[in-house]
């Protein structure tokens, strides 16, 4: 069995990585929103907060990597120059490939974009 | 090579009149009735024009007011109501509508069908805006428009006298329900009903763009949906969800507003940015290059754009961190933004461009955009938000993003599809004109509000002292507004001017390459026959297509049994699955959405009992439309559509187009409870106490009644089964039972909160706990009627074995109402007991 999913065809593969980002931007905002409103109950420092913050990132870039491979994969490795606009399920998949790869490299970028601010806030400044 | 269908000249004339019946308008005044997608988004778009006039004749007043210091032309009170009134109806009954209108117009020729799946629901859809807009719009007349601005802060808004922040709260959810109607049009539309052979790789983009945008709709609109239910709760009743002395806080307001408000601008700017997409390779005569990279802008845009709504309240006082992730996520929508103009600079140098009107609008209005986005790059820092803040820089940001993102394309627009109304081009002189008039008075009028703004001027001022700085530029905004305006004059004269010396017969005038230039203006059927796409750019690369669907010769080419029929085609591939047949010219669409719409208009002015009246009278005409009109068991299973192709007429389940609008439309629906939810959370995080030390529904009743409605709901789907499996008696017998414990766990809810007395008056969780179930027995209650529904449709013999998209629609829904109470129940029930 390999650990690396089989290839599916199916349209929603091309939102894989955007709802990583998704997902990676509502645990940050989440997270750190609620930490700051209940900070004197809780028993743990803004650290915490950060360090949260890198794991989730790191797991997301981890995913949004594994979703590019994949991509990369079902554009044949690059073998195949775009623009793709053949009528057959072969340039089908070659598009989706593709525009999943692309749409993985925004998410990437977009991701580090969004963890960043915590390298620079160490408080709940208001 | 594609075999045709071999007619004779005599068969093909006796198609033509059968489709030409089938798909008939009525005449007289009866034309109103028509659901047909070519009028319904004729009248879309002709009405959400005239609403921009009227938008922007308030904002010529206000530019009047402001031409000099201390003037008193009109007061500040009917100030307060112009520019809530002009921001209103500019976002709500112009930008989106008008997208929508396009969409219903465009997309059925456009991806080579016949109609879009839901043809009534987008009629509805219409009168529903149509008939909100003039609500919204006529209260001015009476002196009693909304006045505390377009986004309807709380405290300000909810002590609002008067009735206009409830028309403004009442008239827009019902606009708002017209656009998620629309939504489910669209993405069904797209997915299910290309021409066969248009994979997913051959889309138009414009389809790709409005893909993302309903999408956007179904997660964007919702929460303001909740949000305003909360908002009218709080003024009709004093329930104090924004209201900070018994627990309530404004912030929830503005989250809410934003989290629709930010996407919505993308929403409005997406589907503008979709008609460049269509323009710019007719005018470079080439197909578009990085057709990838578009898709990447559209999707990651949609996407991003729900990562910015704080970045509207930058000033609010949220923790820095909070504030950081909103302003990063504002600079990286940039890069897909960037990436669609600089895939449209690549197709103008790679192809030779023909600099006609509608090009010479879209590039303009491309470089306003640019500049709005720069400021807009600006101001998504904090640290620069802060001072510019409520100033006229905002003004000038928004306008120079929503008039060259949106209004400019969208004349380009108007130049480039006319001879589709009519098969005659609008004037080449007149738009020139109208495009420089445009372009320079925009400037004129919105360049010199950057300096009024970093000059300290706020918004939303009826007047200034003079000698401050700032009377010159606001002299020059007010020049710049009126040629604006004349611009806009010439460009409504231009439509509407008669041209009946003007030839005629235009078909596709420019050389497109797209479907949507087959259609013929004198026909109504959309397309003559159901071609086979190859090809992006079918028209330029599949010799012979036109004279080959005109002449019948591809799927459909005919109406035998007198209904309006379309194809239903594969999601990726379009492979043929079904034939659609979807409604005609119907009462129902103008009756149903009149009598909704009148029971916004009761609760407005707090008259129970007319809105009671009209609100039996709304169901009871959905219901007819239902029964008569949906799932109907066809007279035989299969029929024969041409090329030798044989496909079935009905569909259930996953495989029907009903089932996918079922799906869509209670994503949107769980989008909203999640925004519910969010209060509720949101309430637990401002406060020490989020009980405010008051007793709670307790845990009993809302378990007992998560049991009843768990047993509901297995109820439903074993009905589903035995109904499947031709047990009738059984499936009959389980969807009373499913009803009857409906009724018990929608009681057992209730008594949660009635048995601890929580008024909802006194604190926000009370008020919150019983809006939560109070939703949840509005969900319930339907779900009741369907179960009741699908009974009598078995025993009317309307449902069967076979037949059976009628209970799988309702189990469908049944799936989202179990996780409804699921989610209600235990949060209510149990998270007070967990803290």
């Amino acid at each position: 069995m390999s650990l690396i999913p089989r290839q599916i065809e199916t349209f929603w593969t091309l939102f894989t990585a955007p709802v990583v980002w998704a997902v990676h931007f509502l645990v940050c905002y989440v997270g750190a929103a609620i930490y700051c409103a209940k900070q004197h109950e809780l028993g743990f420092g803004f650290g915490v907060v950060r360090i949260g913050i890198g794991a989730a990132t790191f797991a997301a870039l981890a995913i949004i990597l594994l979703a590019a491979w994949l991509s990369w994969r079902q554009w044949g490795f690059g073998a195949y120059a775009p623009p793709h606009d053949e009528p057959t399920r072969l340039d089908r998949n070659l598009l989706q490939g593709f525009s999943t790869l692309l749409l993985s490299g925004l998410s990437f970028v977009a991701v580090i974009y969004v963890a960043m601010p915590a390298l620079f806030v160490t408080e709940c400044l208001r | 090579m594609i075999v045709g269908n071999d007619f004779s000249l005599r068969e093909r004339r006796a198609q033509e009149k059968r489709l030409r019946a089938v798909w008939a308008n009525p005449s007289g005044w009866r034309y109103w009735t028509s659901v047909n997608n070519f009028q319904v988004g004729l009248w879309y778009a002709s009405a959400a024009f005239a609403f921009m006039l009227f938008a922007g004749l308030l904002a010529l007043i206000m530019r009047a007011q402001l031409a000099v210091p201390e003037n008193d032309l009109i007061s500040a009170g009917f100030y307060n109501q112009a520019f809530t009134l002009h921001g209103t109806v500019m976002m709500f009954l112009f930008a989106v509508p008008i997208f929508e209108a396009v969409a219903i117009f465009l997309l059925p020729p456009m991806l080579g069908a016949r109609e879009l799946p839901f043809p009534r629901l987008g009629a509805f859809g219409f009168w529903s805006f149509f008939l909100g807009g003039v609500f919204v719009c006529g209260s001015i007349l009476f002196d009693s428009a909304p006045t505390s601005g377009w986004f309807m802060y709380p405290p300000l808004a909810t002590k609002e006298p008067g009735y206009g922040a409830d028309i403004w709260l009442l008239g827009l959810s019902f606009i708002e329900v017209a656009s998620i109607a629309a939504a489910v049009e669209i993405i069904v539309g797209i997915m299910k009903c290309r021409a066969p052979g248009m994979r997913i790789n051959l889309m138009p983009l414009f389809a790709w763009y409005l893909l993302v945008v309903a999408g956007m709709i179904l997660f964007a609109f919702p929460p303001l949906i909740a949000g305003d239910i909360l908002f009218e709760m709080e003024r009709m009743f004093d329930w104090p969800f924004f209201d900070a002395s018994r627990g309530g806080d404004p912030i929830l307001w503005q989250h809410l507003f934003w989290i629709f408000g930010h996407p919505e601008v993308y929403i409005i700017f997406l589907p503008a940015i979709a008609l460049m997409a269509m323009i710019v390779p007719t005018f470079a005569q080439r197909p578009i290059v990085g057709y990838p990279w578009i898709v990447l802008a559209a999707v990651g845009t949609g996407f991003i754009s729900f990562g910015l709504w704080v970045h509207h309240m930058f000033a609010t006082g949220l923790p820095q961190i909070s504030l950081a992730f909103f302003s990063a996520a504002s600079e990286a929508v940039a890069i897909p933004t960037g990436v669609q103009i600089f895939v449209f600079i690549a197709t103008m140098l790679a192809g030779r461009v023909i600099f006609s009107v509608p090009m010479l609008f879209g590039i303009g209005g491309i470089a306003v955009f640019v500049i709005g986005g720069l400021t807009g790059v600006m101001v998504a820092l904090a640290p620069f938000d802060w001072q510019a803040h409520d100033s006229y820089f905002i003004v000038a940001h928004l306008h120079y993003v929503l008039i060259g993102g949106m209004l400019f394309p969208i004349v380009a627009g108007i130049y480039y599809y006319y001879p589709l109304i009519d098969s005659k081009r609008l004037s080449n002189r007149l738009g020139k004109i109208a495009f420089w008039l445009m372009f320079a008075g925009f400037n004129v009028a919105f360049f010199p509000m950057h300096l009024t703004g970093l000059r300290g001027m706020p918004r939303r001022v009826f007047t200034y002292p003079a000698g401050i700085g700032w009377d010159w530029l606001n002299l020059v905004s007010t020049i710049g507004a009126y040629v604006f305006a004349a611009s806009v004059l010439v460009v409504v004269y231009d439509v509407l001017r008669p041209k009946h010396r003007q030839p005629g017969g235009e078909i596709n005038p420019w050389n497109a390459g797209t479907l949507e230039w087959i259609s013929e203006p004198e026909e109504n059927w959309g397309v003559r026959s159901i071609p086979i796409v190859e090809s992006r750019y079918p028209l330029w690369d599949q010799k012979d297509l036109v004279r080959r669907i005109n002449e019948g010769d591809f799927y459909l080419p005919d109406a035998e049994e007198g209904k309006r029929e379309g194809l239903v085609t594969s999601v990726l591939d379009a492979r043929p699955l079904q034939v659609l047949r979807v409604g005609g010219t119907s009462y129902v669409t103008i009756v149903s959405a009149a009598s909704l719409g009148m029971v916004f208009v009761a609760l407005t002015f707090h008259w129970w009992w007319t809105a009671l009246v009209f609100g039996v009278a709304a169901f009871a005409s959905i219901l007819y439309w239902l029964w008569t009109g949906t799932s109907e068991i066809p007279e035989k299973p299969q029929k024969d559509v041409g090329l030798g192709l044989t496909l079935p007429i009905y569909a259930s389940g996953p495989n029907s187009v009903g089932w996918w609008a079922m799906f869509i439309t209670m994503v949107g629906d769980g989008t909203a409870f999640a925004s519910l939810v969010f209060g509720y959370f949101f309430y637990w995080t401002i406060h020490g106490d989020f009980t405010g030390g008051l007793a709670g529904p307790g845990a009993f009743w809302p378990l007992l009644s998560l049991a009843f409605f768990a047993a509901a709901w297995g109820a439903t789907v074993a009905a589903r089964a035995l109904n499947q499996g031709n047990r009738t008696d059984l499936a009959r017998a389980s969807l009373a039972a499913g009803c009857i414990l409906t009724i018990a766990g929608s009681l057992a809810a209730f008594l949660g909160p009635w048995s601890h007395t929580m008024e909802p008056t006194a604190h926000v969780y009370a008020a919150i706990v019983w809006i939560l179930v109070i939703w949840l027995l509005c969900h319930a209650a339907v779900g009741a009627v369907m179960q009741l529904y699908c009974l009598a449709r078995s025993f009317a013999g309307r449902m069967t074995a076979e037949y059976d998209g009628d209970i799988r629609n309702v189990e469908l829904y049944w799936h989202f109402l179990v996780l409804t109470a699921v989610v209600t129940l235990l949060v209510i029930g149990l998270f007070p007991k967990v803290l």
